[in-house]
C-alpha cells in the first residue's frame, strides 16, 4: 500500500471518519495497525493449500476434516477462531464424479480467518449473479473445462457458514513432500474456479 | 422480499473479470475500512449482522454504484452515527 491519496475524496473521508472515530475513543490507530498486520501475515491462501497438502498425504486426516472441518483444522495449528465470530467450516472434496465451486451470492461471505479477503471477483456481482446460474459457462471462462458428465456442486456461503474446496491431488505427485504438494494449490483451486 | 445484493441468478451483469496478482487491498483507504469494521465490531459498537443489515439497506442505485469497501465505509458512517460514535463532536 502506497501513500496517502490525498487528492482522492474516499480517502479524504475515510481519513475523516478514522480521525472523529480515534478522537471519540472508539479506536486507536495502533488498534487498526496490529489489525492490518494480522490480517496481512497471518491469514492467506497458503493456509488452505497446506490443509490440502495435508488431507493429500494423510488419509485419516482428510477423514476428519470432511467430516469436522472445524475440529480437524488444530491438528495442522489452524482455526476459524481468529475472526469476528467462529464460523462453521465445511470442506468439499472435489471426486471424478464431481466438482465443487464457492460462491456467495449476498455478498462476500468466505473462510476470510483462514484465506485472507477474498479477490475482487469472487465480491462482483458478475460472479455473485452468474455462477449458480451457468457454473460450467463461468468455470470455463477461468480456464477450467468441467466436462459435461461431472457433476457441479455449487456452495452458496452465508453469515454462519463457510466453504472450503479440497481439489483432487494431481496425478503424478506421488514423490512429492507435503511442502511440494503445497506449493501446487492455487487460491482459485481452494474457491473451486480452478482444478488445483 | 430481496434487496438489492440478492443477485443469484440475474442476468446482465457481464463477464466475470479478474484481476492478475491482485493485492489483497487497493489502496490504502480500503485497509483503514477493513480494520474499522474489525475494530468496532469487537468493541461492540456495532454487531456483524447489523454491518451486512446496513451494506444491503444502501439504495439500490448507489449499492451498484459503490465499489466493495466504499459499501463498507457507507455501512460504518451510518452505524457509527446512528450509534452516537460520534458524538463528542
Amino acid at each position: 500500500m502506497s501513500g496517502t491519496h490525498a487528492g482522492n475524496p474516499v480517502a479524504a473521508r475515510v481519513r475523516r471518519l478514522e480521525e472523529r472515530l480515534v478522537e471519540s475513543g472508539h479506536v486507536t490507530d495502533e488498534e487498526l495497525d496490529s489489525i492490518l498486520t494480522r490480517v496481512l501475515d497471518g491469514a492467506s491462501p497458503l493456509n488452505g493449500a497446506r490443509i490440502v497438502a495435508h488431507a493429500w498425504s494423510d488419509a485419516g486426516f482428510r477423514e476428519r476434516l470432511l467430516a469436522d472441518a472445524n475440529r480437524a483444522l488444530p491438528e495442522v495449528g489452524l482455526s476459524m477462531a481468529g475472526g469476528l465470530q467462529e464460523q462453521r467450516l465445511k470442506v468439499v472434496a472435489n471426486t471424478p464424479e464431481r466438482h465443487n465451486v464457492l460462491v456467495c451470492t449476498l455478498c462476500s461471505c468466505y473462510p476470510v480467518a483462514l484465506l485472507g479477503p477474498s479477490p475482487s471477483w469472487y465480491k462482483s456481482e458478475a460472479y455473485r449473479s452468474r455462477v449458480v446460474r451457468e457454473p460450467r459457462a463461468v468455470l470455463a471462462e477461468f480456464g477450467l473445462d468441467v466436462p459435461a458428465e461431472r457433476e457441479i456442486t455449487v456452495w452458496d456461503s452465508s453469515a454462519e457458514s463457510r466453504y472450503m474446496v479440497l481439489p483432487r491431488r494431481p496425478e503424478g505427485t506421488e514423490e512429492l513432500s507435503e511442502e511440494q504438494l503445497a506449493e501446487l494449490v492455487t487460491r482459485e483451486g481452494l474457491i473451486g474456479t480452478a482444478a488445483v | 422480499m430481496s434487496r438489492v445484493n440478492d443477485v443469484g441468478g440475474q442476468t446482465g451483469f457481464g463477464p466475470v473479470v479478474t484481476e492478475e496478482n491482485e493485492p489483497v487491498f487497493h489502496a490504502d483507504w480500503e485497509a483503514r475500512v477493513y480494520a474499522l469494521n474489525i475494530a468496532l465490531v469487537r468493541r461492540g459498537v456495532y454487531t456483524l449482522d447489523e454491518f451486512r443489515d446496513a451494506v444491503e439497506r444502501m439504495p439500490p442505485q448507489e449499492y451498484l454504484a459503490a465499489s466493495y469497501y466504499e459499501r463498507w465505509l457507507f455501512a460504518i458512517e451510518r452505524l457509527t452515527s446512528a450509534h452516537g460514535a460520534q458524538s463528542d463532536e
